[in-house]
């Protein structure tokens, strides 16, 4: 996700000359050929994020569309104050671009994951919240971004996650994508857990239950059309992401739920971080094994609360 | 619009903002008196002697930038949009009114002239460093003031800007400190180690000036050294009163809170010579 971002928006800057990007003092050679192309259009910030925040507010103020780009907890949590102040109440078209979304550098500890920033951004007005699932959909959101008028936050992975979409689909913010059809149980997944979600749904119909996988790429705004959709069609919903149960895809889908007038005949089940710190050492890998965040956990947690939801109906 | 460099008429015009500003927080039962008769002589020198700035055209992409960073000085900066023409005066009635558009502390797109929302205290200066960048990419020469409080001077943020301004080489930028030695609930100087204040900027890569923040002509000199050849930004630090202007109220902490009464503005008006 990280080399497709430094890409695109080379490529963005040169279309756009409202385009400036600004780091957080990381990526010291993602950027060449950028640098290279626009050198006045690369700035480096510093390790002073709040500061970054602010200045590319004032650049979005003089008519810049400002991209910035750091390690995402410090581009968000740390900054949520600017961010809310700056960039949303003053409602500017500046991007954050946040790499190591979830526990993308779980080796790093806690410091460095990022589990409670979609739920911390998308309570605040005006803000949209995006998290591509693939190297593809990043190039697409990020050329979606930086034709909207309002800040915009992306959430990548790292770099060498899986591609999932074999040819750019139709894209549009707020806009779900299906990747597989299915007809018992619908799998929601925004961001850096889709490639997992697609292969638990393999494991799914393997089991004998028909399984839809969507992109669901963007948090906020929800794409409520297709929520309704899927609610009234699927027995189970699921939602998946690299971050807490708590704000994130899952909070939205349960606050969406709780206003619907009426019982749908879909049930939510949330799959997510849990309310709690990660304390252990070990890379990605071994931090989604403990937290189930594998093709098979994920079949597992599915084909029991489906079982529970059959054993319901039957009375058993 | 046309500047006035003449300096007694520019001390009438303080007196003009002051008496407003009494006014406007007794009407409002607004706060932050003190803090915005501290600045008012700043305030005045730079939107009538230095800013380039047209109300017929507040959305210019040439002009100057003036950012209130203390935004609870903010009905000094309406009373001087109002009085340049950025909007009708009878609007300053409806300061802090229900249902207004001024606000205690500025918001963007309420009145045309206001550049950024301030009021967080700490985000002026760095928005204000982007705004200069921003005119570096385009090529365009306009100038950049943003006016800070000596409180305002605890947030980290602050020193952040301060870091990065002479690192990019941000010349037409100027930083002015209300160092008025107050804060909300006391001495700035013993809340924090804010001093010494000069050294402190200077040491970060700024060039410095140290002046009488009610000095009229010290203002409008300082105000027309952007850039000053130095190739740094420029801080000044303005030695000010808090409640400036009003003798009853000046460098009383109170009156950071208080608001006056009928008789008191009368008072006050009365020493200003608008009675």
């Amino acid at each position: 996700m990280r080399n497709a971002f430094a890409d695109e928006i080379t490529k963005m800057a040169a279309d756009d000359e409202r385009v400036i990007l600004l780091s957080g003092d990381i990526g010291n050679r993602l950027f060449d050929t950028y640098k290279e192309q626009f050198p006045d259009r690369f700035l480096n910030m510093g390790i002073a994020e709040g500061n970054m925040i602010s200045a590319a507010a004032g650049m979005a103020l003089s008519g810049m569309r400002p991209v910035l780009y750091t390690i995402t907890p410090f581009l968000t949590t740390r900054c949520l104050e600017q961010i809310r102040v700056d960039l949303c109440y003053q409602n500017l078209p500046v991007t954050l671009v946040g790499v190591g979304g979830g526990l993308s550098y779980a080796e790093l500890g806690a410091t460095h994951h990022s589990c409670e920033d979609i739920g911390l951004l998308r309570m605040l007005p005006g803000m949209v919240v995006e998290c591509p699932g693939d190297a593809v959909e990043v190039r697409l959101g990020l050329r979606a971004a930086l034709q909207q008028d309002q800040p915009m936050y992306l959430r990548l992975g790292k770099r060498g996650e899986p591609v999932v979409h074999a040819e750019p689909p139709p894209f549009a913010i707020g806009k779900s994508i299906q990747i597989r059809g299915g007809s018992e149980v619908c799998l929601l997944s925004t961001g850096n857990l889709l490639p997992i979600a697609v292969d638990a749904a393999a494991e799914l119909d393997a089991a004998g239950i028909s399984t839809r996988v969507e992109s669901f790429h963007t948090v906020k705004p929800l794409d409520e059309r297709l929520l309704s959709e899927v609610f009234d069609a699927y027995s189970l919903v699921v939602t998946i992401e690299e971050h807490s149960v708590l704000g994130g895809l899952g909070g939205s889908v349960a606050e969406w739920l709780a206003d619907r007038p009426t019982s749908p005949k879909g049930r939510l089940l949330r799959i997510g971080t849990p309310d709690v710190f990660f304390h252990e050492s070990g890379e990605q890998e071994h931090a989604r094994e403990y937290f189930g965040f594998t093709p098979g956990g994920i079949a597992s947690r599915v084909i029991q609360r489906h079982a529970n939801l059959i054993d319901a109906r039957t009375g058993r | 619009v046309e500047p006035v460099t003449d300096i007694p008429q520019l001390e009438a015009i303080a007196r003009q903002v002051r008496g407003k500003l009494v006014a406007m927080s007794h009407q409002a039962g607004a706060p932050h008196l003190g803090s915005s008769l501290s600045c008012v002589d700043i305030v005045v020198a730079a939107y009538w002697s230095a800013l380039h700035i047209d109300p017929a055209d507040p959305l210019n992409p040439n002009r100057d930038r003036f950012i209130l960073s203390k935004g609870h000085a903010a009905p000094s900066l309406y009373i001087a949009l109002a009085m340049r023409g950025f909007f009708p005066p009878e609007l300053l009635d409806t300061y802090s009114a229900a249902g207004g558009k001024l606000l205690q502390h500025p918001t963007l797109g309420s009145v045309p002239g206001v550049e950024a929302a301030t009021g967080s205290l700490g985000h002026g200066l760095s928005m204000g460093l982007g705004m200069a960048i921003a005119g570096k990419v385009a090529h365009r020469d306009y100038r950049i003031c943003a006016v800070l409080s000596d409180g305002e001077c605890n947030e980290g943020t602050v020193w952040e800007a301060a870091m990065m301004a002479p690192a990019q080489g941000l010349e037409r930028v100027m930083a002015i400190v209300d160092y008025n030695k107050w804060q909300a609930t006391g001495r700035s100087d013993e809340v924090l180690a804010l001093g010494p204040l000069r050294e402190k900027w200077a040491s970060f890569g700024w060039n410095t000036y140290e002046i009488d923040g009610h000095d009229m002509s010290a203002l409008v000199d300082v105000l027309s050294k952007i850039p000053d050849g130095s190739g740094k930004p420029i801080a000044v630090i303005a030695h000010t009163i808090k409640g400036k202007g009003v003798p009853f109220m000046e460098d009383d902490n109170n009156w950071h809170y208080r608001i006056p009464t009928q008789e008191e503005v009368q008072q006050a008006h009365e020493i200003l010579g608008l009675s």
